[in-house]
């Protein structure tokens, strides 16, 4: 066939011929050595973080409880007044009750064991049914924050008295109530199904769960279309010039511009020209939105890219318009991809907490947002809030928070990779 | 070739359906097509032979402006078919190239079913009234690209699944659906085997009846079998074009005779 010459053949025995195939082998051993090392260290720093925030935060997922015999006594508790009754008195007699030899002094300790919103549950259940005055009612509420500390054995019972959380009589009260089978341990819902709370025992992440709910609500829907809008404009439309170079640089630029910026503008702009409300889910999905919008774009045109060329010519090519070939063919093929990038943009969103912070989303709200205009909290902001707090109960609650957070970011990222599995086309 | 049969052959051409004058087609700087003059004529399949690289694919997508989807790319000159201007203001691309259609170099089926590839042009351009009408078109289409006896069982399985001279024929199922007045095809048959490829000939032989077909094929013999008339250019010049018979036979040109002996190429 062909007729050039190359010499002497190669021969595959030649010591140096050997040695340079050990240097190549060799050099392959040393990248994936590395590839490898590297990779156990970034999933040993993961174990690390989970693990510290695990070993600190799972006491929060249970609360100790304690049950409690009230008697209304129709003495303290008028059926025309109920509201204005005074129920710590009652809640003072419902510890008598218990300990019928406890001195004055005890007594005042044992009352204050159940958490504040003891006497409130009782009202509640008296006003909902005046009938139960003159009886008795158990109610079963958290007890407050160091006697849950004492239960779950983290506060150290050998520390010298002057420097401990709980003095030895209110130890000693609470062993008695423990004695007595008062106190139990049970599944923390209020982490989730309560808001906000001065008290540790108390507080819960519901207003900070909807509140980034509504902010990422309002962030995709803001986002999502205006990103795939301007990301179809530039890849299928837009003329290639230096206007659009122009605006590819500062697209990426927006992308990288810290979070803390935009949260300034947003206050600038949302709170300081517009007056929108401060603190409200909606302005800081307006604020996550202009974050989240260069990455859609980004991730939205790169997966325009990535479909193949000879699909919109084929297109083309049997008379479908512009727009037809970008709706019914280009966008159906990039849609995992753009669905990927808005996921992972939005889970990037919900961890942000600085422009939140500039808006006010750091408020001390006890109440969850009815709607995305009322003042609220979100996930990361409420973290902020607690790990401030002197309160030796949000330590638990702070990283009990974080893997809430983490658990979030986990499943959208999870959806993110099966939505990218299942889609993923090939051609 | 068999010179005395094609010498014989009855030539029976229409009216000039495609009319292209001093077309020149730029890449940027590149100048890939010269000067081009040639009158495609209704009726007739017309081959485009030439080696690769001289701008065959190029002049082939002017005719349906496929190049204006590259960005850097111009063309110069007056391309007209059936006498009207096809790069004027008045002339909407997307109709044109409904008119105009194109088979591929490569096969690019879309990643949809096999029925929803030949359906999709009827149904962009409103041909088919029922889903009966759309079953009728995608059968008969199948059918002339001959590959229904292989598809009829899969209609629904995507048309990415079949092999790439299935593709192919599959594309040009889709290409003839919208049934254009002129069928473009850039080397139908290079992923054919010799059966599909002699299916693909009669089928162009058949279209020859009611349409004009361009061909780019680098096969000289099935440029002498299907075609009645043949164009051979060479660095992005049209060199020779004129009457199939002739120009394999009688070339004028000393450049197209060394291509179709096989010096040049
Ligand atoms: N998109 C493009 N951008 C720049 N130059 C191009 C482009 N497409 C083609 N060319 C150049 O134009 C010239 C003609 O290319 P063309 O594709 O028309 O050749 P061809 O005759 O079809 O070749 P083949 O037989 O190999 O398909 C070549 O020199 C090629 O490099
Ligand atoms: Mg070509």
């Amino acid at each position: 066939m062909t007729d050039i010459s190359t010499g002497t053949a190669q021969d595959w025995n030649a010591p140096e011929v050997r040695s340079n195939l050990r240097r190549r082998h060799r050099g392959e051993r040393w990248l994936r050595g590395i590839g490898l090392a590297a990779i156990l260290t970034a999933f040993a720093v993961l174990v690390i973080l989970l693990g510290s925030l695990t070993a600190s935060g799972y006491k929060a997922f249970s609360q100790t409880f304690i049950t409690l015999d009230v008697p209304v006594s129709a003495d303290r508790v008028k059926p025309d007044r109920i509201a204005a009754a005074n129920w710590r008195g009652v809640m003072q007699d419902a510890v008598a009750a218990m300990f019928p030899d406890a001195t004055d002094a005890e007594r005042k300790v044992l009352a204050a064991i159940p958490s504040s919103v003891a006497q409130f549950a009782v009202r509640d259940r008296v006003l909902a049914d005046p009938a139960l005055i003159g009886q008795t009612v158990t109610v079963s509420v958290p007890v407050s924050d160091p006697f849950d500390q004492l239960h779950k054995g983290l506060i150290d019972r050998a520390t010298p008295e002057e420097n401990r959380r709980l003095k030895d009589a209110e130890i000693a009260a609470f062993d008695r109530l423990v004695e007595a089978g008062k106190v139990a341990l049970r599944p923390n819902w209020a982490l989730v199904t309560s808001a906000d709370s001065r008290f540790p025992e108390l507080a819960g992440l519901r207003g900070a769960l909807i509140g980034s709910f509504y902010a990422l609500l309002t962030c995709f829907v803001i986002s999502f279309p205006i990103g795939i809008g301007a990301a179809i404009y530039l890849e299928e439309f837009a003329p290639k010039n230096r206007l659009s170079d122009l605006i590819e640089i500062n697209i990426n630029n927006l992308a990288a511009v810290p979070s803390v910026v935009f949260g300034l503008l947003g206050l600038a702009v949302f709170l300081g020209w517009f007056g929108l409300p401060r603190s409200a889910p909606f302005v800081g999905g307006l604020v996550l939105a202009l974050m989240t919008l260069p990455t859609i774009i980004i991730a939205t045109r790169a997966a325009l890219k990535a479909v193949p060329p000879s699909i919109r010519e084929a297109a083309l090519g049997i008379g479908a318009s512009r727009q037809q070939v970008v709706f019914q063919h280009v966008l159906p093929l990039a849609m995992p991809g753009i669905l990927t990038g808005t996921i992972i943009g939005l889970a990037q969103a919900l961890g942000e907490t600085a422009p939140l912070l500039l808006i006010g989303m750091n408020a001390f709200i006890t109440a969850a947002p009815a709607t995305p205009f009322d003042a609220a909290t979100a996930l990361p902001t409420q973290i902020f809030i607690w790990a401030d707090s002197p309160e030796r109960g949000f330590v638990s609650r702070t990283s009990a928070a974080i893997l809430v957070l983490l658990g979030f970011l986990i499943l959208m990222n999870g959806l993110a990779i099966f939505l990218r599995n299942r889609f993923e086309r090939r051609w | 070739m068999d010179d005395a049969r094609l010498a014989e052959r009855a030539v029976t051409t229409g009216e000039v359906k495609i009319s292209a004058r001093k077309a020149q087609v730029y890449y940027g700087e590149t100048h890939a097509i010269r000067d081009v003059d040639v009158d495609i004529l209704d009726k007739t399949v017309t081959a485009f032979i030439g080696p690769s690289g001289c701008g065959k694919s190029t002049f082939l997508r002017c005719l349906n402006r496929m190049n204006d989807t590259i960005p850097n790319c111009r063309v110069e000159g007056r391309i007209t078919l059936d006498g009207e201007d096809i790069y004027d203001r008045s002339v909407d691309p997307v109709q044109l190239r409904a008119r105009v259609g194109m088979v591929f170099q490569k096969p690019n089926p879309f990643p949809k079913s096999i029925y929803e590839n030949v359906a999709y042009g009827p149904r962009i351009h409103g041909m088919a009234r029922t889903k009966a009408d759309l079953d009728q078109i995608v059968e008969s289409c199948l059918r002339r690209a001959a590959l229904w006896n292989e598809a009829k069982d899969r209609l629904d399985e995507p048309g990415t699944g079949l092999s790439g001279g299935q593709q192919q024929r599959l594309c040009i199922a889709r290409a003839i659906a919208t049934s254009p007045e002129v069928l473009l095809m850039d080397e139908p048959c290079s992923a054919l085997d010799p059966i599909a490829t002699a299916q693909v000939e009669e089928l162009i032989d058949e279209l020859r009846a009611n349409f004009s077909v361009v061909i780019v094929t680098h096969s000289m013999q099935q440029a002498a079998r299907v075609s009645q008339r043949t164009a051979f250019f060479h660095l992005g010049n049209l060199v020779e074009y004129g009457e199939t018979g002739q120009i394999f036979t009688n070339p004028r040109d000393p450049r197209t005779e060394s291509y179709i002996t096989g010096r040049i190429g």
